[in-house]
């Protein structure tokens, strides 16, 4: 059965019809073909997934799109504006935040909410922030960082 | 130089950090279809029947594929042969791409569904039914050896793959222990892990019958290999219709080495179906299906005399290499091991012994590190028990048994017992900073005064050795690689003086579009941005051997040199006729050719345009300038160095929390320190986790218990302390950069010292071992133990 839905991603706004089964990050990156989502899991244990709802971070694979009807959603997509990489983004670039890169969008997203949240967190508030989101390549110290890169730009 | 030893930011970074990476489950091809595989939830299991026609009813499937159907299909190859001491071929059974007859392992593939979407595809494959007829099975390591246990492989009797053995002859070895004033012992596992890339893993196939040509997108750390093993050993296809391309891939950790079934059944199935079939693994399936790592069961004694000193080293090893022998399995409990099994020291006598044996468990094969994380774990571990039992300190008890100082041009390379020669190595060194660092004496003081307290802190030691850069193709021919280890590079310089660098070597994860463009930079004597890498695609890359093994700079970066040589030499032939003066007074510096002792001279950009606008040319040289290399190294290279832990235990808990890492870490030359520092506390992390959290459980009846991330204990952010990491430089005298290779370090130095630092911290109880991973529940119940 398909269900008719309209969400708002990115700033623009998207009507379709879903199979009332289908997950947000399906949606995602199959109907909308933002692929920078990732899928990690089966378990929402690793969030690859993370995109923001109304600014709350959120793992896009457990939630359906119909549940997202009428929502705003933000993806990794949405964070640079005219091609100037978004605090965060730069952060993990300075800080070599990122290796492999697939859990990259999910860390930027759920960085995102936390520095919404708390604009100066210490590391420890930084890495309990994080640790939903996996990653295999950094042993996270260095997002941890970059992180922190970014807590001092958006302040300034 | 501009650009080598600096900290150059990752050119790759901007496509991940917005979301333009390309993976391989990115990927949509035209009239592209979905599969699903079936797999055994029985370790062993006969299958009676498969009954798939339910399942080709369902709308939208459009084929099912069982183990029958490709019954006549080769299984995937294993790419290593390792004999049996008496000189018989290690046991080889087929793993085919679905199985027909008999389950070896829960997730082993039954059937494959493909339809024209995933949901439909996993629908149908719900509506298959298989009838299983389930069988005992064996998954522990110890019990494959035991006699009545269930047998894998018919062919394989007592589950034996294949023993082996290397080192000082055993009646030596056995004649040191006689004369020890202390024997140290330890028995222990080194529990199987689960590498858990991030990016499950995902293969692509596409065959196109109006051009007979085949593509495959596979998440692969090596391309090439793939597409040998496919078209000459599985598919019987020719190689240069076959293009395999690995995109972006997210994290490998070895795990993405090897030649998989779904690649095969993927490119077989879309000649059958003639559409793209693309098939993604879902977690619970990469747990099951990517090949695990370490799994050994060990008995090691080390002999000392009253000094301290290292007399001997013995050890027997059973390896479980799961139900079927991946690419390179054979190759990782033996001479991945055994070799390193002299570690740093002067030991003049060492032996090991090897069983390997096949149980009802995924396959097991390299999980970074592969082998040198098993040698230094059991060579680290006993280290530290012995300075506990002879009540010396451990960094003096290492320092008293250190090989000396060598650079390997004045001072010869260090021939060790068990087949190898260190390439250079400065072992005090690292060891004397991580000790300053941690502020030793400080620490010990810190310590005596908590236990006064009745806290629980422990410091742990590992200095280790790694031999990398893999590898001399001669040399692990004789081994019995069925592969050479070189690599291949190709430089094109374009008219303009921009630069196109095609390296065999892929990154995923390295930053190798950032290392290998400083390279040639520098070289050159260009801006970074003139140059462009490109990996991962058999079409545009020769050939290539890939990435694992620390390898890609020593080897592939090497072969990117001889091209960027070849570049100069020729560059110099075209400089000396414009500048009418002898070939031999010509000199390349900073992007330019001179005349030695003048100011004439021409420019990088010229020259390029010179070879392909040759007017004014020397004559007889081929216009162009593109040079294709190949190197195979003369040596391994041997990275080593010295790591600390410090945990607190909570005693009311069992909980250990990791205060302190320091880890300092001689990795010969570094052209980029933040990505090396990168690749340390990356590979810390997966030390310090197979320490403190991670193991794969099966149950009885060969169940994977913890297949999932609710259940698999990967460290996590708030888990790991920040690291402090430094590193020193003892040059690799054999290879043009004379690096050594980073990738693997951090996980092979770092698990025995966490360890060690627990049982350290257990100490006052008396303790002399602790079992990995050592979970809160083992050193809670160890206390508690102790404490009545
Ligand atoms: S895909 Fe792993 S948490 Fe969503
Ligand atoms: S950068 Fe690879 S998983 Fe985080």
């Amino acid at each position: 059965m398909k269900v008719p839905i309209t969400i708002t991603v990115n700033g623009k706004k998207h009507q379709a019809e879903v199979e009332a089964r289908t997950l947000l990050v399906h949606f995602l990156r199959e109907h909308l073909r933002l692929t920078g989502t990732h899928v990690g899991c089966d378990t929402s244990g690793c969030g690859a997934c993370t995109v923001l709802l109304n600014g709350k971070a959120l793992k896009s694979c457990t939630m359906l799109a119909v549940q997202a009807d009428g929502h705003e959603v933000t993806t990794i997509e949405g964070m640079a504006t005219n091609g100037t990489l978004h605090p965060i983004q730069e952060g993990f670039h300075q800080k070599h935040g990122l290796q492999c890169g697939f859990c990259t969008p999910g860390m930027v997203m759920t960085a995102a909410d936390l520095l919404s949240k708390n604009p100066n967190p210490d590391d420890h508030q930084i890495r309990e922030a994080l640790e939903g989101n996996f990653c295999r390549c950094t042993g996270y110290h260095n997002i941890v960082e970059s992180v922190k890169y970014a807590a001092n730009a958006m302040s300034e | 130089m501009t650009y080598i030893g600096k900290s150059v930011k990752r050119l790759e970074d901007k496509r991940f950090l917005t979301g333009k990476g390309k993976y391989t489950d990115d990927i949509v091809l035209p009239g592209m279809t979905h599969a699903y595989i079936v797999r055994s939830p029985h370790a062993h299991a006969r299958i009676l029947n498969v009954n798939t026609s339910k399942a080709e009813e369902l709308p939208g499937v459009i084929a099912v594929f069982t183990g029958k159907d490709v019954a006549e299909v080769n299984g995937v190859p294993c790419g290593w042969q390792v004999n049996f001491k008496n000189g018989d071929t290690m046991k080889e059974p087929p793993h085919k791409l679905l199985v027909a007859d008999k389950a070896r392992h829960m997730g082993d593939g039954v059937a494959m569904v493909i339809a024209e979407d995933y949901a439909t595809a996993k629908d149908a494959a719900e509506l298959i039914v298989v009838d299983y007829d389930p069988l005992p099975a064996v998954t522990n390591t110890a019990d494959a050896l035991k006699a009545g246990a269930p047998t894998v492989h018919d062919d394989a009797p007592n589950n034996i793959c294949f023993d082996w053995e290397l080192g000082t002859d055993k009646a030596v070895v056995d004649a040191a222990f006689e004369k020890a004033h202390h024997i140290t012992t330890l028995e222990y596992e080194n529990q199987r892990v689960i590498p858990n890339a991030i990016e499950p893993r995902s293969a692509i196939g596409h065959y196109d019958d109006t051009n007979e040509r085949y593509t495959l997108y596979t998440s692969s750390q090596n391309p090439h290999l793939i597409r040998l093993l496919l078209c000459a050993f599985v598919l019987g296809i020719p190689e240069h219709k076959v293009r395999v391309v690995s995109p972006d891939v997210g994290g490998g950790f070895g795990s993405k080495i090897f030649h998989y079934t779904e690649e095969a059944l993927v490119i077989w199935a879309s000649n059958q179906i003639k559409r793209p079939i693309k098939w993604t693994a879902e977690r619970s399936e990469s747990f099951l299906t990517d090949a695990h790592g370490r799994d050994h069961v060990t008995k090691a004694e080390m002999a000392f005399d009253a000094d301290g000193n290292i007399l001997a080293m013995r050890a027997k090893t059973i390896a479980n290499l799961g139900a079927y022998l991946s690419s390179f399995a054979p190759a990782v409990p033996t001479w991945l091991y055994g070799t390193l099994l002299q570690g740093l020291y002067t030991t003049p006598a060492v032996h090991v012994d090897v069983t390997a044996v096949f149980t009802h468990t995924t396959a097991v094969d390299a999980y970074r590190g592969a082998g040198r994380p098993e040698a230094t774990y059991l060579l680290e571990r006993l280290m530290d028990t012995a300075a506990l039992e002879m009540k010396m300190d451990p960094a003096e008890l290492r320092k008293k048994n250190f090989i000396p100082p060598f650079d390997g041009i004045e001072q010869e390379g260090y021939t060790t017992q068990v087949a190898l020669q260190y390439d250079s190595g400065n072992y005090d060194r690292v060891l004397d900073r991580a000790l300053e660092m941690v502020d030793y004496k400080k620490f010990r003081a810190d310590q005596a005064a908590a236990r006064k307290e009745g806290r629980l802190l422990g410091i742990g030691f590992s200095t280790y050795i790694e031999a990398c850069g893999i590898a001399p193709s001669a040399v692990v021919g004789a081994l019995g690689a069925r592969a050479g280890l070189f690599e291949s590079a190709h430089v094109r310089v374009h008219p303009t003086g921009k630069v196109s660098v095609y390296t065999g070597a892929h990154s995923h994860g390295q930053g190798h579009e950032t290392t290998f463009a400083q390279v040639v930079a520098d070289k050159f004597g260009i801006p970074l941005e003139d140059v462009i890498l490109e990996h991962g695609d058999s079409d545009s890359v020769a050939f290539g051997m890939g990435t694992y093994g620390s390898r890609s700079l020593a080897v592939g970066g090497s072969a990117i040199v001889k091209s960027v040589e070849k570049v100069i030499a020729k560059g110099t032939k075209i400089a000396a006729h414009l500048l009418e003066a002898s070939e031999a007074d010509i000199e390349f510096a900073e992007g330019k050719w001179s005349v030695k002792g003048t100011d004439k001279a021409v420019g990088f950009g010229d020259v390029s345009l010179t070879a392909y606008v040759p007017h004014n040319y020397p004559e007889g040289l081929e216009p162009g300038m593109d040079f294709s290399s190949f190197y195979d190294p003369a040596n391994f290279t041997y990275p080593f160095g010295a790591h600390i832990a410090i945990v607190e235990i909570d005693k009311e808990t069992g909980k250990t929390t990791l205060q302190r890492f320091i880890a300092v870490d001689d990795v010969g030359n570094v052209i980029n320190p933040m990505i090396v520092e990168g690749q340390i506390h990356g590979g810390l992390a997966q030390g310090i986790g197979q320490a403190l959290f991670e193991g794969a459980i099966y149950d009885e009846s060969g169940n994977l218990m913890n297949g999932t991330y609710m259940d698999y204990t990967m460290p996590r952010a708030d888990d790991l302390p920040s690291f402090e990491v430094d590193n020193a430089v003892t040059p690799c005298p054999h290879n043009p950069l004379g690096v050594k290779g980073a990738g693997e370090a951090g996980c092979i130095g770092s698990t025995p010292a966490v360890v060690n630092a627990v049982m350290d911290a257990l100490s006052p109880y008396g303790i002399h071992d602790v079992k990995m991973p050592t979970t809160s529940e083992r050193v809670w119940n160890i206390i508690h133990a102790n404490e009545a």
